[in-house]
C-alpha cells in the first residue's frame, strides 16, 4: 500500500486522457500499418480512394446518426429511408415508374437529376420529420418508431417500385457516384464536404450546443429555455436529409435504384458512430470520431477482403471491434477517474 | 438486548482507522485519518463537501482501498476487496441514491440473492414473506412486504434498506447524507429508529449535512476538514451545539454564517404579480400536489422568501410560474402586464429565471464543460445572426463572473461534474445572470452546497436583489430563509398560509404556519 509518487500517476493519466480522445484514430493507424505490412499494395492511393468510396454512402449517413445519437436518440430507418428516396429519386428523373424496364438513359422523359436529387433529399428530410414528431408528440420512444420506420419505408419502396430496380440514368446523375475530381472520387468529396459542414454545425454553433445541451440532459435543457422537441424533431430531420444525399450518391453509382438497396446499413452506421466515441447515452460524441469510425469499418473490411477473408468472417470480425471498442471506451473511464 | 449492549459497549471500538490516507491523482483527498465507532453508539461524520467524508465512506464501504493506514473491524483487520465483502463482514453503507430494485417487492429486495429456499431448492415465498415483514416492522415500517418498492415513498425506501442491513446481521450501518430527501416528520422517525438501533447495539455512522439533526441525535462526532481530521465533539449530558460545530467545519466562527446581510434599500414596485393560481392534478402523478389558489406579489430588488415543507407546493409555485407546469386557472402579471408562459423558454423570454432545486438532474449537463454550462441559456446572445457562437466573448463573460463569484474552477472546459456543489451552483447562478433576469426563482439555493460555500450563494443571492431583480428564494431549511428575505411567505398543501416581513420573522412563527393547520394553530 505505498502511495503512487505523484509524477508517475499524472503522466498515467495523460496518457489515459489522451488514447480516449485518440484510440479509435491510433487504431485506424495501426491496422492500416498491419495492413499494409501484410500487402504494401493496401496502401495505394487506388486502394485508398476505393475505401474511402467504398464508406462515403454509410459515411453521409453516419453524419446525420451523429446527431441523433448525440441526443440519446436511434435511427433504425435510415436502410429503408435510403432505399424509398433512391426509388423516389429514380421515378422522379424518369418521368414514372413505367418506364422502369427500360435499361437505358431516357434523356428528356423525366424531369432530369436535380429533381430527383431535391425529391431524394425531400422526401428524406420529410420522413426523418415524421418520425421526430411521432418521437416527441407520441412519446413513443425512438427505437420503436424508426423500426417502425424500418419496415414502413422497406414497404413503400416495393410497393413504388413492384419489386424491381429501376436502372439506367443520364450521365450527369452517374457523375455523382462514378465521377472524379482530380483524382478523387465525387461521393468521397462530398462525404467530405459534408463532414466538414457538419463538424462546424456542432461545433461551432448554436445549434450544436443546443443538441450536445438535450442529449446531456433534455430536462435541463427544457429549464433553460431550449425548445427541445424542435430540437429532436431536427435531428430526425438532418439524419434522413442524409439518407436522401447518400441514395442520391449509391443511385448513381449504380447506375440503378434498388428497392433492397441500403439492407443493413442502419447497423453499419450505427457502428461507426458508436465506435468514433459517440456516447449511446447522449452528449458526449464529435464527427471527427464517426468520420475515423467509418473508417476504420472500412479499411477492416477492405483489408479483409484485400487478405482473402470471407465476408461471413469480416462481420464476425467488425461486431467484435464494436464491442472492444465500447468496452475500451468504458474501461480508460474508469481508469481516468479512479 | 441492553445487557449485550453494555458488554459490547465496554468492549474496544468496533471499528478502528487509524491514520488512513488516500491519495487521487496526486491529490491527496484523505490524509491521516483516525476514528473510532463503538457498538451501540452514533457517531456522527461531517464536514463540508469536499472534506474527505465521500471518500472515507468509500474506503469503509470496500469501494476503494486505502493509499495508506489501517482499519480493524471486530479486533481483525479490515481489508474489503468489494462492497459485497464490506457487507459479509458486517458494514453496510446506505447511499444516497438509494441501491433497491423499483420493480422489485419489499421482501424480494432484503433478500435479494438469499432468498430462503424449501423444496427442491425453490424460493419458500411464504417464509421469505413472513421474515421480510418481521424485519421491517423491526423499523417501524407497517407495509405489505409485496408492495413493490416503486410504491415506495423515498423514506419508506430507505427504512427498506435499513431492515436489509438488519437483515444481513449488520453490526455497523453507515448512513450517507440519509435526510436531505425527507420531510421533517420522515426525519424524527428516521431519528427514532437510528436510536433504536443504538439500544440494539449496533453501530451507526451518521454522515450529514445537517447539524441540527446531528447535534439532537449523536453521542459523538468527528470532523474532518480538507481532508484531515478537524476534530472530535462529545455529548456531554445535552446535544453538541451547533456553533462548536460550525467552526470546527469551516474553522471559523458560526456568527460569520447565516448572518442577515446588512441592510438594504427598499424595495421598488411591484414587479410579478400571482393571482389565484391554480394547476390541476395530473392523472400520471395523482400525489403530486396541486397549486390551490396562489396569491403573491414580489417587487422589484425584494427578496422574498418562500418556505414550506416537502408537498406544500413552494416547488410547484415556481415550476408554474416559470411555465414548466400547465396553470389551470389564474393571472400572471409581470410589470403591470399579463403574460401567459407555457414553456420554460416563454418565461425565459418574458425575463424569469429559474435556478431548479434538483441541481443534477434538472440544471447542470454533467459531461459537458463549464463554458457550456454557463451559457445554455443565453446561446442567443452569445452567437451572431448566422447562428455561430461567439466564443471568445463567450469565455470573458464566464471569466468575468468568475471572479464576480468568485468561482474556483481549472479552466472553462472542465467538466462540471468536476466542481464542488456549492461551484456548481455558482456556475448556475452565473447562467441566469448573463440572461440579466427581471425575476430570479431560486428553489433549495445551497442544497448539496457546503457551509462555507452556503453564505457565499447567500450573499450573491443580496447582490442580484440590490442589482433590482426580484428574488424568491425557496427553502426547506428555514435559517436561510431568515437570513436572506426582506419579506417571507409561507406555504401549506398549496396555499400560502402566511406573510411576514424578514425581521419579524422567527424560525416557531414559521414553523407553525408551515406544518399545522388553522385550527391545530388556534389551540
Amino acid at each position: 500500500m505505498t502511495p503512487i509518487p505523484e509524477a508517475t500517476e499524472r503522466r498515467r493519466l495523460n496518457i489515459f486522457r489522451i488514447l480516449k480522445q485518440f484510440g479509435p484514430l491510433l487504431f485506424l493507424i495501426v491496422l492500416m500499418a498491419v495492413f499494409t505490412a501484410l500487402k504494401p499494395s493496401f496502401i495505394d492511393p487506388i486502394n485508398v480512394f476505393n475505401i474511402l468510396r467504398q464508406i462515403s454512402i454509410t459515411g453521409l449517413i453516419a453524419l446525420g446518426m451523429t446527431f441523433v445519437i448525440l441526443t440519446a436518440g436511434i435511427d433504425l430507418s435510415v436502410g429503408s429511408l435510403l432505399a424509398l428516396c433512391g426509388m423516389v429519386a429514380a421515378i422522379v428523373a424518369k418521368g414514372g415508374a413505367a418506364s422502369s424496364l427500360s435499361l437505358s438513359a431516357t434523356e428528356g422523359a423525366g424531369f432530369g437529376w436535380f429533381a430527383a436529387l431535391l425529391a431524394a433529399l425531400a422526401v428524406g428530410s420529410i420522413a426523418g420529420g415524421v418520425q421526430g414528431v411521432a418521437i416527441t408528440r407520441l412519446k413513443v420512444p425512438p427505437f420503436v418508431v424508426t423500426l417502425g420506420g424500418l419496415t414502413i419505408f422497406r414497404g413503400l419502396t416495393l410497393t413504388l417500385s413492384s419489386g424491381g430496380p429501376i436502372s439506367g440514368f443520364d450521365a450527369d446523375w452517374r457523375w455523382f457516384g462514378t465521377g472524379l475530381i482530380g483524382p478523387v472520387p465525387v461521393p468521397v468529396v462530398i462525404f467530405a464536404v459534408a463532414a466538414v459542414l457538419c463538424h462546424i454545425v456542432l461545433r461551432y454553433t448554436r445549434y450544436g450546443r443546443a443538441v450536445y445541451a438535450v442529449g446531456g440532459n433534455a430536462e435541463a435543457a427544457r429549464l433553460s429555455g431550449l425548445r427541445v422537441d424542435r430540437i429532436l424533431i431536427s435531428v430526425y430531420v438532418i439524419v434522413g436529409f442524409f439518407a436522401g444525399l447518400a441514395s442520391f450518391v449509391l443511385a448513381a453509382r449504380l447506375n440503378s435504384a434498388e428497392a433492397v438497396a441500403g439492407m443493413g446499413y442502419e447497423l453499419t452506421v450505427i457502428s461507426a458512430v458508436v465506435i468514433g466515441g459517440t456516447s449511446l447515452f447522449g452528449g458526449i460524441g464529435s464527427v471527427g470520431g464517426t468520420v475515423v469510425g467509418a473508417a476504420l469499418i472500412g479499411v477492416l473490411q477492405n483489408g479483409l477482403q484485400f487478405n482473402n477473408v470471407s465476408s461471413y468472417t469480416q462481420s464476425i470480425v467488425i461486431g467484435l471491434i464494436l464491442i472492444i471498442a465500447v468496452a475500451f471506451d468504458r474501461w480508460l473511464k474508469s481508469r481516468a477517474r479512479s | 438486548m441492553a445487557a449485550t449492549a453494555t458488554v459490547i459497549q465496554s468492549a474496544s471500538p468496533l471499528l478502528e482507522v487509524s491514520g488512513v490516507s488516500k491519495l487521487f491523482s496526486g491529490i491527496t483527498a484523505l490524509d491521516n485519518v483516525s476514528l473510532d465507532v463503538r457498538a451501540g453508539e452514533i457517531l456522527g461524520l461531517l464536514g463540508e463537501n469536499g472534506a474527505g467524508k465521500s471518500t472515507l465512506l468509500k474506503i469503509l464501504s470496500g469501494a476503494q482501498p486505502p493509499s495508506s493506514g489501517r482499519i480493524t473491524f471486530n479486533g481483525s483487520d479490515y481489508r474489503p476487496a468489494s462492497p459485497d465483502a464490506a457487507k459479509r463482514a458486517g458494514i453496510v453503507t446506505i447511499y444516497q441514491e438509494l441501491s433497491l430494485i423499483p420493480s422489485l417487492s419489499i421482501a424480494e429486495n432484503i433478500f435479494i440473492g438469499r432468498a430462503p429456499t424449501g423444496h427442491f431448492g425453490l424460493v419458500d415465498w411464504g417464509k421469505m414473506r413472513r421474515e421480510a415483514g418481521e424485519i421491517v416492522a423491526r423499523v417501524g415500517l407497517i407495509i405489505e412486504p409485496d408492495t413493490p418498492v416503486s410504491a415506495l415513498s423515498v423514506a419508506e425506501q430507505q427504512l427498506v434498506e435499513i431492515a436489509r442491513a438488519l437483515s444481513l446481521k449488520s453490526r455497523l450501518i453507515i448512513m450517507d447524507e440519509p435526510t436531505s430527501a425527507l420531510t421533517e416528520t420522515e426525519v424524527r422517525q428516521l431519528l427514532s429508529i437510528m436510536d433504536n438501533l443504538r439500544n440494539e447495539g449496533v453501530a451507526v455512522m451518521f454522515v450529514t449535512h445537517r447539524l441540527e439533526e446531528a447535534s439532537t441525535i449523536c453521542d459523538r462526532m468527528t470532523v474532518l476538514r480538507d481532508g484531515r481530521l478537524a476534530g472530535h465533539l462529545y455529548r456531554e449530558g445535552r446535544p453538541i451545539p451547533i456553533p462548536q460545530i460550525i467552526e470546527k467545519m469551516v474553522g471559523r466562527a458560526a456568527s460569520e454564517l447565516y448572518e442577515r446581510p446588512a441592510k438594504r434599500e427598499l424595495p421598488g414596485a411591484v414587479r410579478l404579480s400571482v393571482k389565484g393560481l391554480r394547476t390541476t392534478r395530473d392523472p400520471d402523478a395523482p400525489h403530486a400536489i396541486v397549486l390551490d389558489g396562489v396569491d403573491l406579489d414580489l417587487k422589484a430588488g425584494e427578496i422574498l422568501g418562500v418556505a414550506g415543507l416537502v408537498g406544500s407546493g413552494r416547488t410547484e409555485l415556481a415550476r408554474a410560474i416559470f411555465g414548466a407546469d400547465q396553470i389551470a386557472a389564474g393571472t400572471i402579471t409581470l410589470d403591470g402586464k399579463p403574460i401567459h408562459p407555457t414553456s420554460p423558454a416563454d418565461a425565459i423570454e418574458y425575463g424569469i429565471g429559474l435556478v431548479p432545486e434538483d441541481r443534477k438532474h434538472q440544471a447542470i449537463f454533467a459531461m459537458l464543460g463549464i463554458l457550456q454550462n454557463f451559457s445554455v441559456a443565453t446561446l442567443d446572445t452569445f452567437s451572431n445572426r448566422l447562428g455561430f457562437m461567439n466564443e471568445s466573448r463567450e469565455r470573458s463573460a464566464l471569466a468575468d463572473y468568475k471572479s464576480a463569484l468568485s468561482i474556483r474552477m481549472a479552466s472553462p472546459e472542465q467538466p462540471i461534474e468536476g466542481l464542488s456543489g456549492g461551484n456548481q451552483q455558482k456556475v448556475i447562478l452565473a447562467r441566469w445572470l448573463a440572461r440579466n433576469p427581471k425575476v430570479l426563482i431560486v428553489d433549495e439555493p445551497t442544497r448539496g452546497v457546503d457551509v462555507g460555500a452556503k453564505a457565499e450563494v447567500h450573499q450573491i443571492l443580496v447582490q442580484l436583489a440590490a442589482r433590482g431583480i426580484a428574488v424568491m428564494v425557496i427553502s426547506s431549511e428555514l435559517p436561510e430563509v431568515l437570513a436572506v428575505s426582506d419579506r417571507i411567505v409561507t406555504m401549506r398543501q398549496g396555499r400560502i398560509t402566511g406573510e411576514m416581513s424578514g425581521n419579524d420573522a422567527t424560525e416557531e412563527k414559521l414553523m407553525a404556519l408551515m406544518a399545522l393547520d388553522q385550527r391545530q394553530r388556534e389551540a
